[in-house]
């Protein structure tokens, strides 16, 4: 079975694969810094940070694009994908000079002399790679069977999604969480988890650490967007597309769609969390910012911007809205909001197919233009 | 900015004309790393004014070492990773040779290991918790000893003896409050007095004192009506870390429940004139307040620094409000540390960071509009501390001053 629709995907694909794992890494590790190639440690971490937002972009894309559900909770499983493998970097940051102890610093902060038991997996580091996914995965799937078995869809589900997000963001803000009369630490409060030093071992901050983590992202944005393009050739894959868009007709042709939304709301929070715990050691931090119902509704932005229902919109559009933002930033610190915000009206209004579709919507404009600079051009006769 | 280059480039020329050897080229970039948008926006805005206004009177005055500042602007946006990265952007592109930034303690948890990963020079201008020394982070703030601290002293001289501790649910008010029931217990006042709750480990031993709650929070009926309970006996205070607009709600309670500045005054850390700007002053008057600078403190120093903003704010550049504005503590503290920063350079005789911390560390004065600060070599500032009380125009009436009290970020456990 051939996994790309035509040549040109391909093609790209493979030009994309050797540019990212290969070029740029080694623009970064073997040129000098004064050459004009150097790609820098920075721009190799920050396009890391970038191609992990493509990837929660991607997963969002397979729920709102091919199954039609708009999920507004996405950066949550992103979030708690990032806390646990944060976690884990978190119980790695050696004793600290102020205590004497190897505890993370706000729990030495409030008095604990000792770590608490749900804390203490997370020191090995395959088990925080695994909760990383699984986290997110359990957490999908327990809210998944609650919602979808209550057959609630369409804009009550994307209510209750956010309203998940919510309440996971406030309990993360939390210190303490009092339960059954004893007091449980949380994960760092309104500081988050941050301060990482060493990552397997290596010290996180260092270019080649950098590096990897970066080949690590593209190696997974990859393997996401070719298990998407296999998974919309199979059968699986069109009942997804087919509950899109009529969903009862599927019901009563015999499938059991809270099934299909069920497992495909797993995958994605999955994909989602391994994206976030690849986020993390690139960003140097998570805090429950990240859980706000804003953040989740940037990756429905970026869907949308790039192209909603295409493999290729939702990478475009999470880095080049992040680009943007990166760039006005610095360039309109005091009007980048009202650019973005326009940006993003002018995109809604006359790109309904994002991106993506831009080539395809000026395909008769251009063939105007052609024919009539043909015609003038053409002597008369 | 536009207009700013334009301006300076103007007068290079003219100092070119007049023989001065100054060019345009001259200069030297500093970053300012502030959230102009998002929740953070209301209160860090008005710190990235007074560094521009700043930068322009030194530069207006010659610069530094010959080189006129160059200011980046980036927005951090009130998101943390942002942060972190548009202080990389500052460091590795454009090279600044000093950032003045970051409020939120999280905001400076999250950039805190680019600085020491670039060896770059932040200076933090807010009122912290302390319990953090990074080599390249000076600490402009008030630390705990410089704020709680005094405030419970003129507490106590004023003969009180039950502290009721409040605040919003995060590190700052937690490790305040931690602080403080040490120091309050080490001053005779007996545990049952300190109220707002003791949370204890499985071993018994305290590990959070005082009531908290998440932020934003807007129902304090029954906290209130708990510290009222708690101030039936009359020679009760409350200690208030609260953060924000919450602060509306609960002092619109404590109104509404009769308590009086008279019978229990609640000596707020979190509140300078600036927030007064956005917030109802009413419910707080005869209410305390605790910091470095007030902008009622009559010196000269201190009127002629007010009078110099004011008129640069009539030529400040296009998105910098214009009226009512007020100075306040982080804004004098983000002055003092561009000045600080320009002596130290003079002092080193270079830009580099590294040079630039040595000559810092040593020990340097600058006679700012709250008093004389001198930079620690633990990376803290000597300054006075002054107790106000709250008018009914959102400015204070010092009441007390304390002066040349020593900045120590770690307090825990000494008492």
């Amino acid at each position: 079975m051939n996994l790309f629709d035509n040549k040109l995907e391909a093609r790209g694909f493979i030009v994309a694969a050797i540019v990212l794992l290969f070029a740029l890494p080694m623009l970064n590790g073997l040129t000098s810094p004064d050459s004009f190639l150097h790609v820098s440690s920075f721009q190799i971490s920050l396009w890391g940070k970038y191609v992990t937002y493509a990837i929660l972009a991607m997963s969002l894309n397979v729920l709102w694009g091919y199954t039609g559900m708009l999920c507004l909770c996405q950066s949550l499983f992103f979030a708690l994908g990032a806390y646990a493998f944060g976690m884990y970097l978190m119980l790695h940051v050696g004793v600290d000079t102020v205590y004497n102890t190897a505890l993370p610093d706000f729990m030495d902060f409030q008095g604990y002399t000792e770590l608490p038991w749900y804390w203490k997996p997370f020191e090995s580091a395959p088990f925080a790679v695994l909760a990383a996914v699984g986290i997110p995965g359990i957490v999908s799937f327990i809210f998944g069977v609650l919602v979808f078995r209550s057959r609630i869809k369409g804009v009550y589900f994307s209510i209750i999604t956010q309203a998940l997000t919510y309440a996971l963001m406030l309990l993360f803000f939390k210190n303490n969480l009092e339960l059954f009369g004893q007091s449980f630490i949380l994960f760092g409060g309104n500081n988050g988890l941050n301060g990482f030093k060493e990552i397997f071992g290596a010290s996180v901050d260092s270019a080649s650490t950098q590096r990897w983590l970066f080949i690590a992202s593209v190696l997974l944005m990859l393997t996401v967007y070719l298990a998407i393009a296999w998974v919309l050739k199979t059968k699986f894959g069109k009942v997804q597309q087919a509950i899109r868009d009529s969903e009862n007709r599927i019901r009563f042709s015999g499938y059991s769609t809270t099934t299909y939304k069920l497992l495909i709301f797993t995958v994605c929070a999955m994909i989602a969390g391994a994206a976030g715990a690849l986020y993390v050691p690139q960003v140097g931090g998570i805090n429950a910012n990240e859980m706000t119902p804003a953040k989740s509704l940037d990756v429905v932005v970026w869907v949308a911007f790039g192209g909603r229902g295409t493999k290729f919109g939702p990478i475009l559009g999470a880095v080049v809205v992040s680009l943007l933002k990166s760039f006005f930033l610095r360039a309109a610190p005091d009007s980048w909001l009202i650019i973005l915000g326009a940006i993003f009206i002018f995109t809604v209004l006359f790109m309904p197919n994002g991106l993506v579709g831009l080539p395809q919507q000026l395909k008769p404009l251009w063939k105007r233009i052609r024919s009539k600079s043909t015609t003038s051009t053409v002597p008369v006769s | 900015m536009k207009n700013l280059k334009k301006l300076s480039l103007g007068l290079a020329s003219a100092a070119a004309l007049f023989g001065s050897s100054l060019t345009a080229e001259e200069t030297v970039k500093v970053g300012v790393l502030h959230s102009l948008s998002g929740t953070m926006a209301i209160s860090e805005t008005s710190l990235r004014d007074i560094l521009l206004f700043t930068f322009d009177e030194i530069n207006a005055a010659g610069g530094v070492l010959g080189k006129k500042i160059e200011p980046v602007v980036v927005d951090g946006a009130s998101d943390w990773p942002t942060f972190a990265e548009k202080a990389e952007q500052l460091l590795a592109q454009d090279k600044v040779s000093a950032t003045f930034g970051c409020w939120t303690s999280v905001s400076r948890k999250f950039v805190l290991p680019v600085y020491e990963k670039y060896n770059g020079l932040l200076f933090y201008p807010v009122q912290y918790e302390g319990e953090e020394l990074s080599p390249n982070i000076f600490y402009t703030a008030e630390a705990v000893g410089q704020q709680a601290i005094p405030a419970v002293d003129y507490l106590l001289e004023e003969g009180y003896k039950k502290f009721y501790l409040i605040g919003t649910d995060y590190v700052y008010p937690q490790t305040t409050n931690l602080v403080l029931f040490e120091y309050l217990q080490s001053k005779g006042i007996k545990v049952e007095n300190i109220g707002g709750g003791l949370r204890k480990d499985a071993s018994g031993e305290v590990i959070s004192a005082g009531k908290y709650t998440p932020f934003s929070h807007s129902d304090y009926q029954q906290i209130v009506a708990e510290i009222k309970a708690f101030t039936a006996s009359g020679d009760a205070c409350v200690i208030n870390t609260i953060n924000g607009d919450s602060n509306v709600s609960f002092f619109k309670e404590i109104a509404a429940s009769g308590i009086t500045a008279d019978d229990c005054p609640i000596v707020s850390f979190s509140l300078s004139e600036d927030e007064f700007r956005s917030l109802p002053t009413k419910d707080l008057v005869g209410h305390l307040g605790c910091w470095t600078y007030f902008m009622s403190l009559d010196t000269p120093a201190n009127k002629k620094f007010v009078k110099n903003f004011n008129k640069w704010l009539k030529t400040a550049p296009a998105g910098v409000q214009k009226e009512g504005r007020v100075t306040c503590s982080p804004m004098v503290l983000s002055y003092n540390g561009v000045y600080l920063w320009k002596a130290a350079v003079e002092k080193a005789g270079t830009f580099e960071p590294e040079a630039v911390i040595k000559a810092l560390e040593s020990g340097i004065s600058f006679d700012g509009p709250g008093g004389t600060v001198t930079s620690q070599k633990n990376h803290h500032l000597t300054k006075n501390v002054y107790i106000g009380e709250t008018l009914e125009d959102g400015q204070f009436e010092i009441l007390e001053s304390y002066d040349n009290v020593y900045g120590e970020p770690f307090l825990k456990g000494t008492f």
